[in-house]
Formats: structure tokens, sequence, C-alpha cells
């Protein structure tokens, strides 16, 4: 009896460590792959933020300041110094969290990026999620009605949404929705009125009005944020059904859905138990790129929509020639890719049991 | 599925109502919601703001050592200072404090916070520090020169008997904000005389103090009950970035914003019926000038310049594409300021210009590069240029850049001709003669990059008669000195002035007492009513 458990623990307690290992070379992995990935970004931005033919000193101290006062700048930047030592100054700083200060704002640039990304993230799942809600069941039915008129409902949709300019809708919907229906309140993340009334906590606007248990801040909130996050939201609709849909066609072409129809199964089932459940792999790497591109390029819809996020400090940012600012934004972009990739690559394992 | 879809569709619908039903807060009463560009904002640092947006809230938070008169911009008045003497060499200036005020916190503004003030600018060496320096104060003999005599007496001493005027209009400037030195130096960091923290906080005597910034998001001011000539209208200014002037002009017309900043030509033109609204014209000191690089040695010939001169057709650019923003100006110092010409010698005349060029040997015109901002109006100035210079021959390739890239090449030298704004720093007419003459090496190493450097030119008659005027007590001879040196400019430099920029803002009918002033940093918000 005795002998029983010991040999029952130790094939367990060798899965265990071989377990434990696989898992430890993936962090290594991971780790790894990040690194690599942010040295890259961190080398190309800053090879590209130099050969920009703009003088960051000169955004710095303006055009009139004394030749003393250039020079004197011109040293605080480091660009003195050759190109490589530049480089690995910064790199270094980087390491410890130093993202070094903006010359825009005047502020480190991790604080600045801290405190303009929660505007950006809350637009962008939002933005997502109207875009998921409506963009899979649409694609389904696009391929499910394929050459019927809700398919080409569906691709006419997909298609306005992919080629209308973004910065052009934007302004058509503010006017129609905001000045002449009035239904929608205007640019900005809340009303003035609020702005000062609802204790910042987490960034989140929304978030933070349901924490003061304020419900008229929540509805201004809400407000505010339902025009950019619906153009946000059509936009990667657009996509995300375009996708789906072509993804669905392949599926339902299969021989499986053949002869799960001709074994009687109803027509909902085939779609979503037997096709969508092959696309859903696919669908969720489209949805992630959606939502990773909306997090750095909603930049216009911020600018239309006056809304204080990362992609407007980025844009500005490089109209500033600041290069710090550039760096920093980029690097925090880059470290959500990564990690909104990874986060897709464990949600593969729930959806793909193959993948495990 | 048609089933989670109808569900899916009542939700949004939902939410959609659930916004459209939310009633949206009124703009309260007391505050002033302003839509402007509020980017170009990096420090309210009175020892630093050199930049437009900083410029105006500077003056509405500090209160300078002596002022610019609100009612006739040209001249000066007291400020934190009520009066003051000169010495009879010229060299030393007495100012006596005006008595009984106080900062913002309730602490008396004393002769010794002045001259802090005037110190801290000069020993940072910040952007406009150069304002105050060219009085021959460093930070090695600042401490000396500006010092306080007793509570009341701040005392100046300069290096050589500049003209009174040019001392005060530099003292007039946002350099001559007075900080609150104790509040300042309890903030002090590494020898930073307050730096870090004044960038984003306020310690002065103005109408206003700043609540709050936030980079490009907002900036709040708050009424400072304190303030010497009483406690403004208004309780609050708020100044929200709003980066799109379509959008601007939605959130006017809709009353979230009472004033619009930034609305071009098209979008004023547009609300000019509007029963609701209103647009504000002011003259600013603004100018829009050629600059043409005497390294190409078509423009180095004076008759070629001459024929440019005589190639802008400034009365149909401006009325047409300018309409509200600029009108024509033919001189370096814009109208309204001490000094300035208002002389347009120069009209739209090809023929003039062809036979100029063909007596300069070019009578098939030549080739020219002009660069540009890539931003309304600027684009569509060139556009104009082009087809007005085409008809002599000379064809424009235009250039257009972002603002900073275009300003990156012409500080290099690297322009052919290029299109470009001026803005004095001061209101003396040195600030701006001063950039448009001197030029002690036109070598490529130069480190002085006036706007005759940048051009390769220098004209030592006119930087004598320059040098002499800053000099000049006698204010009616030092007019003719300058009027002189504008005809030589206007006649015979690489500069050729275009047009002079008018301010137009757009505001709520309700809105009163807005005050622009000429410069970038002298509006006044404490009058406005709404």
């Amino acid at each position: 009896m005795s002998a029983t458990p010991v040999v029952d623990r130790q094939p367990d307690g060798g899965q265990t460590a071989a377990r434990l290992a696989t898992h430890g070379s993936a962090a290594v992995r991971f780790t790894a792959s990040l690194a690599l990935t942010l040295f890259g970004l961190v080398l190309v931005t800053f090879l590209i933020a130099r050969v920009v033919p703009i003088d960051p000193v000169l955004v710095m101290v303006g055009d009139r300041a004394s030749p003393e006062t250039y020079e004197k700048a011109r040293q605080a930047l480091g660009l003195d110094r050759p190109l490589y030592e530049q480089f690995f100054l910064y790199l270094s700083k980087v390491v410890v969290g130093d993202l070094g200060q903006s010359i825009m704002t005047g502020d480190d640039v991790l604080s600045d990026t801290l405190r303009v990304f929660p505007a950006t993230l809350e637009l962008a799942v939002i933005g997502t999620l109207l875009g998921s809600c409506l963009g899979i069941p649409l694609g389904v039915l696009a391929a499910v009605r394929r050459g019927r008129i809700a398919d080409h409902v569906v691709r006419i949709l997909s298609l306005v949404g992919y080629s209308l300019p973004v910065f052009w809708l934007g302004l058509v919907l503010l006017l129609v929705f905001y000045a002449k229906l009035e239904w929608v309140a205007g640019p900005g993340r809340i009303d003035i009125a609020y702005q000062y009334t609802v204790p910042e906590v987490t960034g989140f606007v929304l978030l933070d009005a349901l924490l003061a248990g304020d419900w008229g801040a929540f509805t201004n909130a809400i407000s505010h944020l339902i025009l950019p996050a619906s153009i946000l939201g059509y936009f990667s609709m657009a996509y995300i059904a375009r996708m789906t849909r072509s993804l669905m066609i392949e599926q339902l072409s299969q021989e499986y859905v053949l002869a799960a129809r001709a074994k009687g199964v109803p027509a909902s089932a085939v779609v979503w138990r037997h096709a969508f459940a092959n696309v859903r792999v696919p669908v969720l790497t489209v949805v992630t790129l959606t939502f990773a591109y909306l997090l750095e390029g909603a930049v216009l819809t911020e600018t239309v929509f006056a809304w204080p996020g990362l992609g407007l400090y980025i844009t500005q940012a490089l109209f500033s020639a600041d290069l710090n600012a550039v760096l920093g934004g980029t690097l925090i972009i880059g470290i959500c890719f990564v990690l909104i990739n990874r986060g897709a690559d464990l949600l593969y394992r729930v959806f793909d049991p193959r993948t495990r | 599925m048609k089933r989670s879809l109808m569900r899916l569709c009542l939700s949004v619908m939902m939410m959609m109502c659930l916004a459209g039903i939310v009633a949206r807060a009124e703009t309260p009463e007391d505050t002033l919601i302003m839509a402007h560009a509020i980017d170009d904002v990096t420090s309210f640092d009175p020892a630093e703001v050199f930049e437009f947006v900083g410029g105006e809230i500077s003056n509405n938070v500090y209160l300078r050592l002596v002022v610019r008169d609100e009612n006739d911009f040209t001249k000066i008045a007291g400020g934190a200072a009520e009066s003051w003497e000169v010495s009879d060499d010229g060299l030393t200036f007495t100012f006596k404090m005006r008595p009984d005020l106080v900062f913002a916190s309730g602490n008396p503004v004393t002769a010794e916070d002045a001259a802090f003030s005037l110190q801290r600018v000069v020993k940072l060496a910040k952007s406009p520090a150069f304002i105050l320096t060219q009085f021959g104060w460093s930070a090695e003999n600042v401490d000396e020169h500006v010092r306080a005599v007793d509570e009341q007496t701040l005392q100046l001493q300069i290096e050589k008997p500049f003209a009174p005027t040019l001392v005060l209009n530099a003292l007039s400037a946002g350099v001559g904000a007075v900080v609150e030195k104790a509040e300042v130096m309890s903030h002090e960091k590494d020898g930073d005389l307050g730096h870090g923290w004044l960038r984003s906080n306020s310690a002065g005597a103005g109408a206003f103090v700043i609540r709050d910034w936030r980079p490009n998001e907002v900036i709040v001011l708050e009424a400072n009950d304190k303030y010497y000539l009483g406690k403004p209208t208004l309780n609050r200014i708020i100044v929200r970035h709003v980066p799109e002037s379509t959008t601007e002009r939605l959130m006017l017309e809709q009353g979230d914003v009472d004033i619009a900043r930034q609305l071009g030509s098209a979008q004023l033109e547009a609300i000019s019926s509007s029963s609701d609204l209103k647009i504000d014209i002011a003259e600013k000191s603004t100018i829009l000038y050629l600059g043409l690089n005497q390294g190409m040695k078509e423009l180095a010939d004076p008759k070629v310049r001459e024929a440019i001169r005589w190639l802008v057709d400034y009365d149909t650019i401006a009325e047409k594409l300018l309409k509200r923003q600029y009108r024509t100006h033919q001189a370096v110092l814009a109208r309204g300021n001490f000094a300035a010409s208002t002389d347009t010698p120069y009209g739209f005349d090809p023929e003039k210009a062809k036979s100029l060029l063909a007596e300069a040997g070019y009578p098939e015109g030549f080739k020219l590069e002009l660069d540009v901002f890539a931003a309304s109006p600027f684009q569509e100035i060139a556009e104009a240029i082009q087809s007005n210079f085409a008809q002599a021959g000379i064809q424009v390739s235009i250039v257009a850049s972002d603002r900073r890239q275009t300003l990156t090449k012409y500080r290099a030298r690297n322009h052919q001709a290029v299109l470009m704004v001026w803005s004095p720093d001061y209101g003396d007419p040195h600030s701006t003669i001063d950039f448009f003459v001197t030029n002690p090496d036109n070598s490529d190493a130069s480190t002085t990059k006036t706007a005759a450097w940048r051009n390769k030119w220098f004209d030592p008659e006119l930087k004598k008669i320059a040098d002499a005027a800053i000099l000049e007590r006698d204010t009616a001879k030092r007019e003719e000195m300058y009027a002189e040196i504008q005809r030589g400019l206007q006649t015979n430099s690489p500069i050729v002035v275009l047009f002079q920029q008018t301010e137009p803002t757009a505001m709520r009918k309700n809105v009163e007492n807005w005050v622009s002033g000429p410069a970038f940093d002298t509006y006044v918000f404490r009058g406005i009513t709404k």
C-alpha cells in the first residue's frame, strides 16, 4: 500500500517538472522575444527620428534663443555626442524605466503616456467590442446568405467602412448627431461641469464616474464616448465582418458541413457549432489585430473629437520632433502589441484544443 | 441567429437613446470656455514662456514690472512698479513698487521679489533671456546690476545708455513678470530656482491663478480676488484643446464653448451671418514676408529683388484668400506699433517686373523654389504667388513642409525663397529691426541666426543707423531713424514684406470686452463678461 502512492507520485512529479520546465522555457522565450522586439523597435524609431530634418533643439528653445541657450539645450539633449552613444545612453535609461523628459509637455514621458493611455484604451475597448459584436454576426450572416441581399448589404457596409476617410466620417457624424440632432454630447471625454467633480482614480472616465457613484457624470461620459467609439466600432466592424465572411465561406464549403446538413443537424447548429467553431481562432486573430491597431491608429478620431489619447500624443510629439515622447509612446504601443499577441496565444488554447 | 442579432441591435439603440436623453450640462455662467490649440504650451514659468498660448496665459497670471497700456498698446504704463526714473547718464533705472500690492497668496509684492524675478530669468538662461541679457546682464553680474534698494525700490544698472523706451518695452515683456520669491524658492530643487514647480503652477500677482494644466487637454484659470484692479468679472477661464477647427466651429455654434480661436477663413465666412455669434478682428504685430537667399545668384541681383516686389498681387490675395486674417503691409514694423511705416509703394505690375528682369539678364525668368509651411493659409498664398510670378516667367516650385522642418531649413540657409512669419518679442522696434538688420558674421559658422544672416545679406549702413537708434533718447529722432531703416529694407533688401496679420476671434454674441492687443502675449481676460 505504501509503495503505490510513491509509484503514483513519481510520474506525477515528472509531469509537473516537465510542465514547469515547459512553462519556464516558454516564459524565457516570451521574455527574450519581448526584449528583442522592443530593442528593434527602439533602434528603428530612434534612427527614423534622427533622420527627420527637424532640429529638436529648435523645438525646445524656439527660434529666437541666444546661441548660448541653444548650445546648452543641445548638450542637455545629448545631441553633441555621437549617434551610437546617444542610442546606448537612451537604452540604458529605458532599461531602468526612465523614458526621459518630453520637450512638448516638460513632464517625464512615462507619466505622460500613463496619463493619456486610459483615454485611448477606453475608446479602443468600446470600439473593438462594438466592432466584434456587430462584425462577427454580420460576417457569418453574409457567408450563410452568400450572393443574396443580406450578403450584398454586409459587403457594401464593409466596403464603405473600409474606404471612408475616418476624419470625414467623424466630422459628418458630429454635424448630424451633435450639432443638428443634439443626441450626443460634443468633443472631449466629459463635460467641463463634471471634469472636476469626478475624482480621477483609474483615468478611465466611465470607471471613475461609477466609482464616484455619479450617474450624471457616467451618462455624460457615455454621451461623449458613443460617437468616437461608434466610428472606431464601425471601422473595426467592416474589417472583422469581411474577414469573418471569407473564413466562414471557406468552412461552409467543407465536406463536414455537407455531412452535418445531410444528417439533419439544424441550420443554426451547422453554422455556429460546426463551421464557426473552426474559424474562432483566425477570427480571434483578426479581433486582436483590430484592437492593437485601434490603440495607436485612432489618431484621426482623437483629433476630430479632441480626445486626449496616446495616438494624438505621439502624432503631436512627431510634429514637435519630441524624440523622447515619440520613442516612449512607440515603446508603450510595442509592449501592448506584444502583450496582446501573447494574450491571443493564450486564448487560442481555450478555443483550439490542438494548441494546448 | 436572427434573434441574437435583433437583441444586439436593440442594445446598441438603447445605448444611443441613453446617451441621447442625457441633458448636456450648461456652460456655467461664471466661466468662460475657450476652444484653442494649446499643444504649443510647454511651460508657464515666465522665465521660459515664449510660445503663443503660454504668452497669453502668462499675461493674465502675472503682473509685469511695467505693462503695455491697454488703451494704447504703443505706450508703457505702471504694472508692479507704479513709477520710475532714469538717471541723467541713462544707465540707471529706479522703480518705485506699487504700495499695498499683494500676490494671489496674499503676501506683499516687494522690490526684492521684482529683483529676484529678473535675476532668475538671466540665471536660468531659457529662450527669452536674451531680452534682458542685451542690457549687459549675465548670470555672474545680474545680482549687482539688478537689486532691491529697499522694500519699495528696485534699481537696474544697464551697460549702455539704451533708449528708455527700449528698456521699458523689454521689461513689459513676459520676462518682466514678478514672481513670489518665497513661494518659488520653497519649491526649489537642485538649484533650479523653482523652475520645475513654476512650469505648471503660478506664483504671481496677476488677475488669475493657474488651477490646472493638462498638456494637450485643458488649462484652467481661476480669478484672483486680491488683484489690485479688482477681482475679474468671471470666476474661471477654461481653455480646451480642440485641434480640429471644424470641431471648434461646431462647439461654438452649439454653445459648448464661448470663444473659438482657430477658425479659418471659410469657417469664419460661414458663421459671419449667424445671429448667435460675432467675430472680433484685432490688428497684430505679426507680418508675413518672403526671404530671398542671396546665395542664389539670380536673387542677389537688386533688379530681380525689385521685380519680385512688383510681382505679388497683394490686394487680391488679401481680399480673396486672407479675408479677416491678413491685410497688405510692406514694412517690417507692423502697423499700430511705434515708428511703423504704413507706406505700400508696391503693387502688382507684371510688365514692370518683366522689364526689370530683362534688365537683370533674365528676360525668360528663372526657376525658383519656395519653402512654405504645409498649413493654411500659407500654402494658398504660395500658390497665388506661384501664379503671379509665372506672369513674368519665374517658375516657382512650392516646397511645403512641417512648420519646424521649414524653420530648420531656413535657419541652415538651405532655402532659395521662403514664405515666413515674424512676430516681435517685445514692444520696441529694436526687437524687429535687430532681427532683420544684424549680421555680424555672414559665414556659415555664425551662431547669430538673424533673418539677415539666414538670407546671406548685410547692409552696414542700415546697421549703423540701427545701432544709433537704440541709444537715441529723443523719441522723434528715433522714429525718423526707424523710418529710414524701414525704407532701406523695403527697397533694397532680400526681405519682401507682404502682409500683416489681423486676428479674427469668433465668439458667442453675449461675450463682451475681449482684448487681444497687438502681440502674442497682450491678451487681457480680466474684463471679459458673458
